[in-house]
């Protein structure tokens, strides 16, 4: 997986809350069985003017010279709720997402987000909207910064608004890792938990 | 201070505590469909990694095939066979339980799994999609996963895990005529934001709660993920126990009497510590539907749509409601009853179990869908549909003028292939009224099947009670 330390880009707003799965990568563009192919289906539904087509809508803010080079996301509440498609992250990455801005996130889009090097940070709704104000003055001047180790997004004018993340979250994406890979190491805990565990009589029926 | 549930299915499912404040936590079962579930175990292969436990693996085929009568492979969404044929190829090289079309224990993946006693309660259970917080309406601890977590799960037998805050939801009270499960979690979902469970594992307790059969609580926990929760779950109780006693994959004589006795155990101690407490009381409860673009865009169908100027709320929000109205062609302080329909929609994981489609069928008997509204039932599972054609509720639904399919989750989304058409007006007993989400810019209207039966009937969007009191006569002509 793809390392997240620290980047800098531009930060595009779409200022709405519950921002859905189906809005990031509708059903319909989750065309093979793979996890390559997404990023012409991001946000299809707002992104082109009618369904199927690639026609450009002028009014979504990535058509829009320079958010067409965003790398950040900054949104409202709740942003990737409902499906679990993971889709929706590999989309975002595809295209060159690397850090949505949210009060809140759905909960499996965020675990998605984690295991993908896609950094999903949480900060108030008002932090947002200021961080909106400042970028939609200069989109290309005023980058954010984003570091991981310090837990930090910061403007072009020094300010810098501190977020937390889970130390296990942090961790996964600071170096990259396979978490499939760490927990298959520990395997002997495994073993030991289903020698002991006393439900294993109707929880793990032999088969 | 007593233990919630929760507290004792995490103590129990806990392999170790990791260095760094999560959690490695057992998962005794996967449920797997072709959506999500072929992408998770070819990849897995693809990294050389094998399915560790096939035995607790279950997967089924229920998100993109056709429903019509005589499907096969072939799908109306474009490329939709490959999702099939491969996750079948892939299902049967790792030797996990598969239920393909033509099984009959083929359906939607949270219907099959209590109907064929794979969830049960104190199991941890996921899936790659996020409505198996369905599965806690057993007492089951169970989520919706990625399928990247899912691969782990399947490598792992665990899952790494944050530990959630907990919440009860304490509901009191007594449900009126013809209100139900689905419109208790509309309405909680209403009051409190679809970001109201945001964090948190829900425990659904109180009065309420308790009284609910086993498929209504199915229903009201299958929406706990769109109160962006981690998921929710009830005690189980005799009622749950009496439904699980039997089923194919459930627990058998002594084995039964064992799980029975931790079941049993599982109760929140009076005095058990919850994060947070929420309330409400569904005594004056009325049918709910949605009006907008959220399942938290809901209001009982005889209040008018609220108007987002008049409301205390941020300029997300504000933003958020103005685009919504804007999308479903509304006006603020209008109403939803009354509003013409060109679809209804009665299925998905929600509401098409065998008591979801007796209580339509109890609105369709003797009537007709009205012209122009194009109706269709899609029973929950392949079980289900055989159970409710032996009751000849197929009959009242056919000869109403539904279309009566075979079981999956059909137009609960559309994924390309068909939908209810451009900008149509839907009314639905599914869980979702995102933007397209039935259709090309389809405007979905969320309810229970009791109120889609009734709005079928009537060409417009109706209060069930009015059929079942007679206000309504619109008699089979």
């Amino acid at each position: 997986m793809k390392p997240f330390t620290q980047h800098r880009g531009i930060a595009a707003p779409i200022l709405r809350i519950n921002v859905d799965t189906d809005a990031i990568i509708p059903s319909r563009e989750m065309k093979t069985v793979s996890k390559a192919g997404l990023a012409d289906g991001l946000f299809a539904g707002w992104r082109y003017l009618t369904q199927g087509s690639r026609d450009i809508n002028p009014d979504f803010v990535l058509n829009q010279d320079p958010y067409n080079s965003a790398t950040i996301l900054l949104s409202g509440e709740n942003f990737g709720c409902g499906s679990s498609r993971e889709h929706a992250v590999w989309a975002l990455a595809e295209y060159g997402i690397r850090a949505v801005i949210a009060p809140t996130f759905g909960a499996i889009f965020y675990n998605n987000c984690i295991k993908n090097g896609l950094l999903p940070i949480e900060l108030p709704d008002e932090t947002i909207r200021s961080l909106a104000k400042t970028v939609e003055q200069d989109p290309r001047q005023e980058q954010l910064a984003i570091d991981l180790n310090a837990c930090a997004v910061t403007t072009s004018d020094g300010t810098t608004h501190s977020f937390t993340i889970a130390p296990t979250h942090q961790e996964m994406l600071l170096e990259g890792l396979d978490s499939i890979d760490m927990t298959l190491k520990m395997l002997p805990d495994i073993e030991a938990f289903e020698a002991t565990d006393d439900r294993a009589v109707w929880a793990r029926p032999a088969c | 201070m007593g233990n919630t549930i929760f507290d004792m299915l995490w103590r129990d499912h806990q392999v170790r505590a990791l260095s760094d404040g999560s959690s490695l936590i057992y998962i005794d079962r996967v449920f797997l469909h072709e959506r999500t579930g072929g992408i998770a175990l070819k990849s897995l292969t693809d990294a050389g990694r094998a399915v560790r436990r096939p035995s607790s693996v279950f997967c089924t085929i229920d998100h993109i095939v056709d429903t019509f009568p005589g499907r096969g492979d072939d799908t109306r969404m474009p490329g939709g066979s490959a999702f099939i044929t491969t996750t079948r190829e892939m299902a049967q090289k790792a030797g996990i339980n598969f239920f393909d079309i033509g099984d009959p224990r083929q359906g939607i993946v949270h219907v099959v799994s209590p109907e064929q006693g794979i969830a049960l309660p104190g199991l941890t259970l996921v899936c790659p999609d996020s409505h198996t917080c369905t599965l806690g309406g057993l007492g089951a601890f169970a989520w919706g996963i990625g399928s990247t977590d899912g691969e782990h799960a399947l490598a792992t037998s665990t899952l790494r895990i944050n530990r959630p805050k907990s919440m009860q939801i304490w509901l009191d009270g007594t449900l009126r005529e013809g209100v139900g499960a689905k419109d208790i979690i509309l309405a909680l979902i209403g009051k409190y934001t679809a970001a109201g469970g945001s964090g948190y594992m829900l425990e659904f307790a109180g009065p309420a709660a308790q009284a609910l059969p086993v498929e209504a609580r199915l229903t009201l926990c299958n929406m706990a993920v769109e109160f962006s929760a981690f998921t929710g779950l009830i005690a189980p109780d005799d009622t749950v126990f009496e439904y699980v006693a039997g089923r194919p994959f459930a627990p058998k004589g002594a084995v039964f009497d064992a799980a029975l006795s931790y079941w049993r155990t599982l109760q929140s101690a009076p005095d058990a510590h919850f994060d947070k407490r929420l309330e409400l009381d569904v005594s004056q409860l009325s049918p709910q539907v949605t009006w907008g673009t959220s399942p938290a865009h809901v209001a009982g169908i005889d209040q008018p749509i609220p108007d987002p100027s008049q409301l205390a709320v941020d300029a997300s929000t504000q933003t958020s409601l103005e685009k919504a109205l804007n999308y479903m062609d509304l006006q603020p302080g209008s109403s939803v009853e009354g509003l013409p329909i060109g679809g209804a929609f009665i299925g998905s994981c929600t509401n098409s179990r065998l008591s979801d489609l007796r209580r339509a069928a109890a609105i369709l008997k003797g009537r007709k869908v009205a012209e122009g509204v194009n109706a269709i039932c899609v029973p929950g599972s392949s079980q289900v549909k055989a159970a409710a054609e032996a009751e000849g509720l197929h009959h009242v639904f056919q000869d109403a003028g539904f279309s009566w399919r075979e079981s999956g989750c059909s137009m609960c989304f559309y994924a390309g292939g068909e939908s209810f058409g451009h900008r149509q007006r839907v009314i639905t007993s599914t869980n979702r009224n995102f933007e397209s989400r039935q259709g090309p810019e389809t405007r979905s209207h969320l309810a229970s099947p009791e109120t889609v039966a009734a709005s079928a009937i009537c060409g417009a969007i109706t209060d069930p009670r009015k059929l079942t009191r007679g206000v309504v006569t619109r008699d089979a002509a």
